[in-house]
């Protein structure tokens, strides 16, 4: 069962949030903000802080940060676009054995680009308001839970 | 003379050769037309001037796409029956700009000078999603420039005005996977199913002007 949806931009503040199911928890959306913030800062510190460097990276490479984290209660996935975007989608650890959380990550990606980057009235960085977007993921959240 | 191999960015946009080469990516295009909508957003104060802006940018390229396609279909005839222009209108020019005819096209029962061009999947809102406080504004503005523009550059001057309106319960777009693939945008083409349908289809009312209408009633005599 998926938990839940956040996207942060590249100077930390969060642009997205959702739950994806009931059983996400019920926090406000400034806990999402400060939750947001705070993953953001975890990654950079974690890429600081990786001893080894993946070849071809330089210092603020987008493969050195957090890519998972895995918990009793729960697993979290997070997918950093090359302009430091940051998709992380929460779940419960069972759900990785049937999907592929990166690979939703990516899909959720790609419908970014297609309904926000694509859409006149999104304005870069600030919040997403898409109706087709949030629909999107809709479908795409719902394709996923029937797969299981 | 010796051929010297074209460089890529020299070559033409469209013009003769394979159907590929006269056809722009739906990316490519939505790009531009989003920077364009985002440029007039800035630039007016209100949901009707945006709108209206939108629709003359679009009047120029309808002008001129109708000396292109008479050119191109080496059909030299010029259309003088109403009827006859709104089937050029929404067949061929709707072909040549949007790689696939429109729809349907209605007269209005109430008014018998307007006439209705309805596009299930139109080109420009594909990605769109207007705001809730921006209203009635439909994305389409500039589809229906271009359509004002064949129409006035053919003498039927006439007022054109797109107009978002909700699909109703069972009235499906059929032609889903075929508008995908001739509009040529290679994301949209296999991912496109990522996207929600949509909900709402464009209606292009064209509202002819009194001396068109009686000029075609003349004819009828």
């Amino acid at each position: 069962m998926f938990l839940h949806l956040f996207i942060v931009n590249k100077s930390g503040g969060l642009i997205h949030h959702r739950s994806l199911s009931s059983k996400a928890p019920k926090l406000g959306t400034n806990e999402w903000l400060r939750i947001g913030s705070t993953f953001h800062s975890l990654y950079a510190i974690a890429n600081e802080a990786s001893p080894v460097k993946l070849p071809g990276n330089k210092k603020n490479g987008a493969d050195d940060g957090i890519e998972e984290i895995q918990a009793d209660g729960m697993t979290l996935n997070c997918f950093q676009t090359r302009t430091g975007l940051k998709f992380v989608i929460t779940a419960e650890p069972n759900t990785t054995a049937a999907v592929d959380l990166g690979q939703i990550l990516r899909e959720i990606y790609m419908l970014y680009t297609d309904c926000c980057l694509k859409d006149p009235f999104y304005e870069l960085e600030m919040p997403i308001r898409c109706e087709l977007f949030t629909q999107g993921v809709e479908n795409l959240i719902q394709k996923y839970s029937r797969i299981r | 003379m010796s051929r010297t191999p074209v460089n890529i960015l020299d070559r033409p946009l469209g013009g003769r050769g394979s159907r590929a080469e006269t056809q722009v990516s739906l990316s490519a295009f939505s790009y531009l037309y989003s920077e364009l909508v985002q440029y007039h957003q800035n630039r007016v104060d209100s949901i009707s001037e945006l709108e209206r802006r939108l629709e003359s940018s679009g009047y120029d390229v309808g002008l001129k796409i109708l000396e292109l396609i008479t050119y191109r279909n080496r059909e030299y005839k010029r259309e003088i029956r109403l009827m006859n222009i709104l089937h050029f209108v929404s067949t061929q020019v709707w072909k040549a700009v949007f790689g696939k005819p429109a729809d349907s096209l209605e007269r209005s029962v109430e008014n018998t000078d307007e006439f209705m061009i309805i596009d299930y999947e139109p080109l420009t809102s594909t990605f769109c999603s207007v705001p809730a406080d921006f209203g009635q504004l439909s994305a389409d503005g500039y589809m229906s420039g271009i359509v004002a523009g064949v129409l006035d550059g053919a003498g039927f001057s006439a007022r054109v005005t797109a107009h978002s309106v909700a699909l109703e319960e069972g009235e499906a777009n059929n032609n889903n996977t075929n508008t995908s693939s001739s509009s040529g945008g290679a994301q949209s083409g296999n991912n496109g199913s990522l996207l929600p349908p949509r909900k709402e289809k464009a209606v292009f009312l064209v509202k002819f002007s009194p001396e068109v209408l009686e000029r075609d009633a003349a004819m009828d005599r």
